[in-house]
């Protein structure tokens, strides 16, 4: 039997004699800190996570009807009458909702860490690049359900390409085929999610694997481990502070997916809708777009960039600062290796300032979060029976708008002029002996 | 390190389960809790009972087949055939209410709108608390009311059973309208206020049901998903372990 495997492995290489060692240099092989800790699980899940997306998904299409008449139909007879049915679609919503705590977490982990700072400034942009691609398949994947949030989330997130300047209306009539979100948007939606943007998603995470690879991982003390003493047990040439991916991460990676799937189990079986956080209450309503849902609000992952969008007013008669400042909140994170300009990576040797504004930038994410969710309106009347409800959450808003663009201000005449004062960074991981 | 990984554990689960309450809860906030049990086979088969009786005339279950009723309820095909069906559907059709809909405009201003997912769009507790808040209002076109959906279109469909509720006003404060304080009961019906409230829950009970019948399903699946999955992990825990000796004696 081992021989048949040797004939064959031996018949591949002599006609594609780089795949191994590609296939080592990448999985097998790839050389990673010993020193993760656990903001370095959340990678490997988003790729599980990304694989269940496509997974239950392409179950999901087998039943589903892609018409304003029937999607809403559709999507209940996946829930009663297709034999587990409301569990693969389960399996998906509560994904949908994972993926963006897993990336959430991921990226704070390359902020906390500087995992995005030379030479990796590629691995980040690539990364920001799946982040925006992610959300624009999370929100194209909302609207397929067809419910009454459906369409007026979809209403509300197209028409801000209506606020550019001499052809926002053209431009909202032309992505949605219609005068409102109709049949047509739905179907081009329906392209969308389920071929173009999962295409270019996997492209994207092949390219981030890839250009991780090329220059190593970061580790929590943000030493470089290539640059450090040479030879470990497994290999004279590499890191003496790495060590093999495969079997430690992996085996270390599954810990954390199983630890992983019990909360996503769960969820999936005991909470599926969250309490109107991952399904929404006015999404089991047919869309109808003669009633409007008495809170418009997007999904959750969305809120912090919505409130963003909501806090900022309009002035000189348009009102496309918001969506410059929703949109600006993304990009500033694309340019996050050229804005914070500090040699030291990791926050264990950076200075209290740096601290203190990533608490900051934490703490307002949160709160816009809460914003843009209706959580203050909420709370504003329940704690403050005789406060304006509107002024408060304006001010409140407004100022937790400031602490996120602050963050990046601050950041960059923290670092550029010298202010920030470091710890000495220790030559090897600290968990090396 | 495994009783790092337990207490994270123990505190991931603690916290998701503290959670549980609200996240289990589906709308109707503010309102007193229905206090339903899906499962409770029994409420299931009085609260379809009631629909049956009380509602089937006016509103649909058009996701709800008859055979899926009877396998959910634990009822026989000839049961549900006799006792529920009263439209000459097939036993594999769905329940749609045989109300004309244009009569239905003409009477009661709108179409009454489909139940089967009404359970989650505006939950159990509005359910509930709806079908106990009705009170005669001879200003409505129908002569009623209620506190819960004020101008509701619908008539109390239970009258007989809960009698009639009249509106006891606070006092109008100047150049306001007064405020409904309570509903008191004028003229008893069938069932005391307390079996009312039982019977308004079993029906409560069985809409949340036609709005999700996998609910049955997937709670005893999950108990073995999730135990199934604490074993693997604690297995893959201790291969972890085991390999990355390796790593920990490779620094001697």
């Amino acid at each position: 039997m081992a021989n048949v495997f040797t004939r064959v492995g031996d018949w591949v290489n002599e006609r594609a004699p780089n795949l191994a060692p590609t296939f080592r240099k990448h999985m097998t092989e790839y050389y990673a800190p010993k020193n993760f800790n656990l903001w370095y699980y959340f990678g490997s899940l988003a790729l599980l996570v990304l694989v269940n997306q496509i997974i239950t998904g392409i179950f999901l299409t087998m039943n589903y009807k892609t018409s304003a008449l029937e999607a809403f139909n559709s999507v209940e007879y996946i829930m009663r009458d297709v034999e587990w049915g409301w569990l693969i679609r389960y399996m998906h919503s509560t994904g949908a909702s994972l993926f963006f705590v897993v990336v959430f977490l991921h990226m704070f982990r390359g902020i906390m860490y500087g995992s995005f700072k030379r030479p990796r400034e590629l691995v980040w942009i690539l990364g920001m690049l799946i982040f925006l691609v992610l959300m624009a398949e999370a929100f194209m994947g909302y609207v397929l359900p067809w419910g009454n949030m459906s369409f007026w989330g979809a209403k509300v997130i197209i028409s801000l390409f209506g606020t550019i300047p001499y052809i926002g209306s053209s431009l909202v009539e032309w992505i949605m085929g219609d005068f409102l979100p109709a049949d047509a948007t739905l179907n081009r939606f329906f392209a969308l999610h389920v071929i173009a943007l999962p295409l270019v998603l996997l492209l994207l995470v092949v390219l981030h694997l890839a250009a991780l690879h090329e220059v190593g991982s970061n580790n929590p003390d943000g030493v470089d481990v290539k640059h450090g003493p040479k030879g470990n047990r497994w290999d004279a040439t590499k890191p003496a502070d790495a060590i093999p991916f495969h079997p430690y991460y992996t085996v270390k990676d599954a810990v954390g997916v199983g630890f992983f799937l019990v909360i996503a189990a769960f969820i999936i079986f005991f909470a599926p809708t969250f309490g109107g956080w991952f399904l929404e209450h006015d999404n089991f309503t047919p869309a109808n777009n003669l009633v409007t849902p008495s809170h418009i609000k997007p999904s959750w992952y969305f809120t912090p960039f919505y409130a963003i969008l909501r806090m900022i007013p309009s002035f000189f008669g348009t009102a496309i600062w918001g969506v410059i400042g929703m949109f600006g909140a993304i990009l500033l994170l694309v340019l996050l290796p050229w804005i914070d300009q500090g040699e030291v990576r990791s926050v264990r040797y950076r200075g209290l300032g740096f601290r203190i504004a990533l608490g900051v930038l934490v703490f307002s994410f949160l709160a816009l979060g809460a914003v843009g969710a209706g959580v203050t309106a909420e709370l504003i009347p329940a704690w403050f029976p005789h406060a304006d409800v509107t002024t408060w959450e304006n001010a409140f808003g407004r100022l937790m708008v400031l602490g996120y663009f602050g963050f990046f201000v601050f950041l960059w005449v923290y670092t550029r002029f010298g202010f920030e004062k470091t710890k000495p960074v220790p030559e090897r991981v600290t968990t090396h002996d | 390190m495994i009783k790092r990984y337990l207490s994270a554990l123990a505190l991931t689960l603690g916290l998701v389960a503290a959670a549980v309450p609200v996240l289990a809860a589906e709308g109707g906030e503010g309102l007193p809790s229905a206090g339903t049990n899906v499962a409770d086979r029994a409420a299931l088969q009085r609260g379809a009972k009631l629909f049956f009786n009380y509602c089937v005339g006016c509103h649909s279950l058009k996701y709800v087949r008859y055979s899926r009723l009877a396998d959910d309820l634990g009822l026989s095909e000839d049961e549900v055939m006799t006792h529920f069906n009263f439209t000459g559907a097939k036993f594999g059709e769905q329940v749609i209410s045989h109300m004309p809909v244009d009569d239905a405009k003409a009477w009661f201003g709108k179409d009454p709108p489909d139940l089967s997912l009404e359970a989650r769009s505006k939950g159990v507790d509005f359910i509930f608390n709806y079908l106990n808040s009705f009170y005669l209002d001879p200003s409505r076109p129908v002569g009623w009311n209620n506190t819960v959906f004020p101008n509701a279109s619908m008539p109390n469909p239970l009258w007989e059973l809960q009698g009639l509720q009249v509106a006891v006003h606070s006092a109008a404060k100047p150049g306001a309208e007064a405020v409904v304080e309570k509903l008191e009961l004028s003229k008893p019906g069938r069932l005391t206020p307390e079996q009312f409230r039982g019977a308004t829950r079993d029906l409560a009970t069985f809409l949340e049901y036609t709005a999700e019948p996998a609910a049955l399903e997937r709670q005893s699946v999950g108990i073995w998903v999730i135990l199934f999955l604490v074993v693997l992990t604690f297995l893959l825990y201790l291969l972890k372990k085991e390999y990355w000796r390796d790593v920990h004696e490779s620094h001697d």
